[in-house]
């Protein structure tokens, strides 16, 4: 009885129950949601482009053709549809970007080719592909050589065709080959905000010594004890972090804009680091801890046997677009602008000439 | 932990994940450092256990007196039952995403949407175990003057004692389990096995999984324990 008088507290207990519920409900929507959100703002996206967003659409086709001029369009051989192709990538925006890319020439070409964007390792992916569940991937040369073949990260050749020369000849040995590398190159980097940079006046890695015992990193969960990341800044740079913290590689900015984080490790092909270059810098890696790696497109020399001459040549065409401003651009697409990496890719074979 | 322990090929797998628990191992990532080995294990044992427990104290903090409360009363069945089958349907990763994206990242907000995770159980268990208490008996208490707050502290609460604690157990494995998942959001437990296959090897994702399970286990026997001493000895089932 005593309670009935206490209506206001039930009242309020209600009250933080139906909030509780709310929130729960709101988070559980936000991430079911997410997905379907996806397609309807893509659509959006892709819909008026054909109007108002013609010149956005029109740059990589525009940067394409400056960078190469060899960007045939894709012809279809009828003789290719009895080859079934399936392209594999890592679970994120770049490489899943790339594999549509490739699998969408593919078809174009006359293959029957679909992609599966969901391997979540380089380990795991490389299994796959030994194990002929897909017949091929892109990886970043620096990381095949670092994480296949035991090479230090400053063992890695700056030059991208002697990486790849290494690499594949690395490959060869396993029954499994290389093609020739992209345009463009892509690698870890120490990103901040720029008042960071300026307040402690950063402009290298080695400019943190010092400073760095100050500062929290945050990366992602294998950074911590990868040679090519925490390990090696640690070791190769001789740096103290007051704090290494393992975040969601989604998050990488996201720690950066809440204050969580002095430093991040981002990636040189991220979009944010163009769009945003009054707000992020990243510092220039002196010590090469960081090897670049542009990507070369692993398969098995039983496929490319199997596939024929139009299965090498198909992929080097449509890859002689992807420098590093057309990558940005198709990495914006996707993690600024919320499309699927389905509907990168198809804009960006559209757009420079590989298809009408 | 030798494989002729383990003679049938199923478990062939596991074999390599008992040594990387119990010794260190090569990888081809770290420049040289070894990984795992028994320190490491039990490092990052600890810290899943203490935001685990964390969390469940802060999720009983918060059921326990709601399932009380909605329990004595006999009302809000809608909103407790309704509550904790609807926060069963939160899906915990979207949740942390959620909140890392609003919070940040760190312990806070990790152990907060753990915590929404332990809520579901010990609140519908608690809300069901106290009235599932005979209202013969309440009527019997309230006849012989106990104040209401006596009543639940004395009566139902005792009585409600072995459905509360299914609840706290079924949300310790759900956090426990579910812990696992902190590398994303900034605190290093045993999923930074799981999670860093590049660095651990199949045998280190294996190992974080089996050693999260032990675990879980742990956190059983032990909650199962302190039911039985938190069970009056007329609650008690006797063996025949």
């Amino acid at each position: 009885m005593r309670f009935n008088q206490k209506k206001p507290l039930l009242a309020l207990v209600m009250l933080i129950a139906a909030l509780a519920l709310a929130v729960g409900v709101s988070a559980c929507g936000g991430g079911d949601s997410s997905s379907s959100s996806e397609s309807t703002e893509a659509e959006e996206a892709t819909a008026p482009e054909e109007t108002g967003e013609e010149t956005e659409k029109e740059e990589p086709a525009e940067e394409g053709e400056e960078a190469e001029a060899g960007a045939e369009a894709i012809t279809s051989d009828p003789a290719n549809a009895k080859v079934s192709l399936t392209i594999g990538s890592k679970n994120f925006p770049e490489q899943e970007i790339l594999g549509e890319i490739y699998a969408q020439a593919l078809s174009a070409a006359g293959y029957k080719a679909k992609s599966d964007l969901s391997l979540g390792s380089e380990t795991v992916a490389l299994k796959t592909l030994k194990a002929g569940q897909i017949s091929g991937y892109p990886e970043y040369a620096s990381t095949a050589l670092t994480s296949f073949f035991g090479l230090e990260p400053e063992e890695v050749p700056s030059d991208a065709t002697e990486a790849w020369e290494k690499a594949n000849a690395e490959f060869e040995k396993e029954g499994l080959e290389a093609f020739e590398p992209t345009p463009f190159a892509s690698a870890n980097a120490v990103g901040l905000l720029k008042s960071t940079a300026e307040k402690y006046n950063l402009k290298t890695i080695s400019d943190l010594e010092g400073v760095s015992e100050k500062l929290s990193l945050y990366g992602s969960p294998e950074c911590r004890q990868r040679i090519d990341c925490l390990a090696g800044l640690e070791k190769l740079y001789g740096l103290k972090f007051k704090e290494f913290k393992p975040v969601d590689i989604s998050l990488r900015y996201t720690v950066l804009e809440k204050g969580q984080a002095d430093l991040s490790i981002l990636f040189t092909t991220d979009p944010q680091l163009a769009a945003e270059s009054e707000k992020f810098v990243i510092l220039e890696d002196d010590k090469k801890v960081f090897p670049a790696g542009n990507i070369i497109f692993v398969t098995s020399k039983k496929v490319a046997e199997k596939a024929g001459p139009d299965y090498e040549k198909t992929i080097l065409n449509v890859q002689k677009g992807l420098t590093l401003e057309v990558m940005q651009e198709l990495d914006a697409r996707v993690e600024l602008e919320k499309q699927t990496p389905k509907e990168a890719a198809a804009a960006y074979l559209e757009a420079a000439g590989y298809v009408e | 932990m030798s494989a002729a322990l383990l003679p049938h090929p199923l478990f062939a797998g596991f074999a390599g994940a008992f040594e990387f628990i119990f010794s260190k191992q090569e990888s081809s990532v770290t420049g040289g450092k070894k990984v795992g080995g028994l320190e490491q294990v039990l490092e990052l044992s600890w810290t899943q256990i203490e935001v685990s427990l964390l969390a469940l104290a802060v999720a009983m903090l918060i059921a326990l007196p709601l399932g009380l409360y909605f329990g004595h009363k006999g009302a809000g069945e809608l909103v407790a039952v309704g509550l904790g089958n609807a926060g069963r349907a939160i899906p915990e990763l979207a949740l942390l995403a959620f909140v890392a994206a609003i919070v940040g990242v760190g312990v806070v907000p990790l152990v907060g949407a753990l915590a929404v995770l332990g809520i579901p159980p010990i609140l519908t268990n608690t809300f069901v175990g106290i009235r599932q208490v005979d209202r013969a008996t309440v009527d019997a208490a309230r006849g012989v003057g106990m104040t209401e707050f006596e009543i639940m502290r004395k009566v139902e609460l005792p009585m409600a004692v072995p459905s509360i604690m299914t609840g706290v157990r079924g949300a310790s494995i759900n956090i426990i389990a579910t812990a696992t998942i902190a590398p994303l959001v900034g605190v290093v437990t045993l999923g930074d096995f799981i999670l860093g296959e590049n660095v651990y090897g199949v045998d280190g994702v294996v190992a974080g999984a089996m050693v999260t399970a032990i675990l879980a286990l742990l956190f059983e026997f032990a909650l199962a324990g302190l039911q039985r001493r938190l069970t009056s000895r007329g609650l008690r089932l006797q063996p025949q």
